[in-house]
């Protein structure tokens, strides 16, 4: 196997092996999605939404839930700590430049990302029987442009974090107000219309709105793409202008 | 071609900054094939710096720098096919078993070493399924040998290896540094150890404040800076200094309380214990001390390597 390869099992491996990483990436969003639906009431449909039950809501919220876990909980906190430990260092004495690192980690960062959607997305339609996304493109567009303006959000907070510590506390800090709005305590749909139009500029309030669209049947509103787009580029060039490789 | 004299390693002039900070001023020496070669100074005397910018890591602001006849800088990735370089305090992934790194940094080069076999050589065969983090100091420090020798290097650049060791663990890996010379391997050695120092290299460069002081082997700095010995008893009964300085072999007498310590040339035992025997003063616990290379430090310097 070439190095790019073995970087990518390695990264695999040491994913597998952090069973607190594992828990809150793979396993917590489809959890919440079980827990949600076995409550009686979020299973009825609701006039306040629109015809829709709250397990429809929340299916699409707990896609979000896994970009974020991934993006913002674990990503900054271990490519922080592969800086403190020297790891991107010692690989810099090597033939691999330590850039393929990060890259194994985003790979590794988007299977097991992919992985945890299906699950969620699977348990939502086989024992909750919420629909699949009506408009799949749709869905599939907004969905990597979620996950790729958070993973930038997240390389940005690694590399401005001076150690792992601050790494994993900023990557938290900024998971509960942006989880907020993308509706994991109240979906979108049931704030004030000021928070929602708030949200629908925060990187997982417009990914949560472009999937919500897509899942009821129409193409995201190229307005709630262009902001995950923006934060894509704006987080992904300040990500690589100031990272630091020790 | 000429292969016992060739130079792997040229370094003329290098200088490197930090800012308004001066690292590394004004640093030449060549390291020939073959040989240990040790980089001898103080914490803050511009070793690391100096071997970072020969690995490549760090560019130099002046000076020019060949290994193995390429650019550091331009031929990097060539370079770093040939080179293994042990950095200071370089942790790894707190999970990775031992041989899971192994056989990771071996997939990283064109022509590896048997990892395996290089596992078994340096006594960490019974690891290969232990996590980095539940190594022990010495056990992680040989890892760190063992990966940078993985590409089958034709140098290795060891910085501080031995730092943080315990004694023993630290003779032990002494010996594998030696074993590694034996397999054909030049190593470039930092350290601010004067044991390890003496006791390791072929030949030394002592760097203070960013520049080389000196370049000998450890012998010959010994014997640059001093040719003096130094004669340490404690009388049994009286003495009056008087009796020693008037010997032509003495060239200094001191007392530490009831010690004497008597300095001076080749023949300075011989012409004490004659004047002791002489007067009937049994001299005890009567020591000779030769200069070292902590001493020739402090006469290169001027001060001690630990301050």
């Amino acid at each position: 196997m070439n190095s790019s390869g073995k970087l990518i099992l390695n990264e695999t491996r040491m994913f597998l092996r952090e069973p607190v990483g594992v828990f809150f990436a793979l396993a917590f969003p489809s959890i919440l999605v079980v827990i949600l639906g076995c409550v009686k009431s979020f299973r009825s449909p609701s006039a306040d939404l629109g015809g829709l039950r709250v397990i429809d809501l929340y299916v699409t919220i707990a896609v979000t839930l896994v970009v974020a876990m991934i993006a913002l909980a674990s990503l900054p906190s271990i490519l922080a700590s592969y800086r403190e430990k020297g790891v991107l260092r010692r690989l810099g004495t090597t033939p691999v430049h330590p850039a393929m690192l990060l890259v194994a980690h985003l790979v590794v960062s988007l299977a097991a990302g992919l992985v945890s959607v299906i699950l969620v997305m699977g348990i939502g339609r086989v024992v909750f029987d919420v629909p699949l996304p009506r408009q799949l493109g749709g869905f599939v567009i907004a969905l990597v442009l979620a996950a790729a303006a958070l993973l930038a959000i997240g390389l940005f907070v690694a590399a401005i974090a001076p150690n792992a510590k601050a790494g994993n506390a900023i990557g938290v800090i900024l998971f509960f107000p942006l989880m907020f709005f993308a509706g994991l305590w109240a979906p979108r749909e049931s704030m004030p219309p000021l928070l929602r139009h708030i949200g629908d500029y925060t990187p997982l309030g417009a990914g949560e709105h472009a999937l919500h669209e897509a899942t009821m049947g129409s193409w995201p509103h190229a307005g709630t793409l262009g902001v995950l787009a923006a934060y894509l580029v704006v987080f992904g060039l300040a990500a690589a202008r100031l990272f630091r490789w020790e | 071609m000429d292969t016992t004299s060739q130079a792997v390693i040229e370094v003329e002039h290098l200088h490197k900054r930090y800012g308004r900070t001066v690292a590394v001023d004004d640093v030449s020496f060549t390291v020939e094939r073959g040989e240990i070669f040790g980089i001898l100074g103080p914490n803050g005397a511009g070793k690391t710096t100096t071997v970072e910018c020969l690995e490549g890591i760090r560019k130099p602001d002046g000076g020019t720098l060949r290994v193995l006849g390429l650019d550091p800088r331009r031929d990097r990735k060539e370079l770093r096919q040939r080179i293994g370089v042990q950095l200071q305090e370089a942790q790894l992934y707190e999970k990775i078993k031992l041989g899971e790194a192994m056989q990771l940094f071996s997939s990283f080069y064109r022509d590896p070493a048997d990892w395996r076999r290089l596992v078994d050589e340096l006594g960490l065969a019974d690891k290969r399924d232990t996590a980095f983090q539940k190594l022990s100091g010495g056990q992680k420090q040989r890892l760190s040998i063992a990966l940078a020798l993985v590409g089958n290097p034709q140098i290795a650049i060891l910085d501080e290896l031995t730092t943080g060791l315990d004694p023993q663990a630290r003779r032990d890996t002494w010996e594998l540094i030696e074993q590694v010379r034996d397999r054909g391997v030049t190593v470039v050695l930092v350290t601010h150890f004067m044991e390890e120092a003496e006791r390791l290299c072929d030949r030394l460069a002592v760097i203070d404040s960013g520049r080389v002081v000196a370049i000998d082997t450890p012998g010959g700095l010994v014997a640059r800076v001093t040719t003096e010995q130094r004669v340490r008893f404690r009388p049994a009964a009286p003495l009056d200094d008087r009796l020693l300085t008037q010997l032509p072999d003495v060239t200094g007498v001191t007392r530490h309380g009831n010690q004497v310590v008597v300095t001076g040339g080749r023949d300075l035992l011989q012409a004490v214990t004659s004047v002791l025997a002489r007067h009937q003063i049994v001299a005890n616990d009567l020591r000779v001390e030769q200069a070292s290379l902590d001493d020739a430090f402090v006469a290169l310097t001027g001060r001690n390597i630990d301050n």
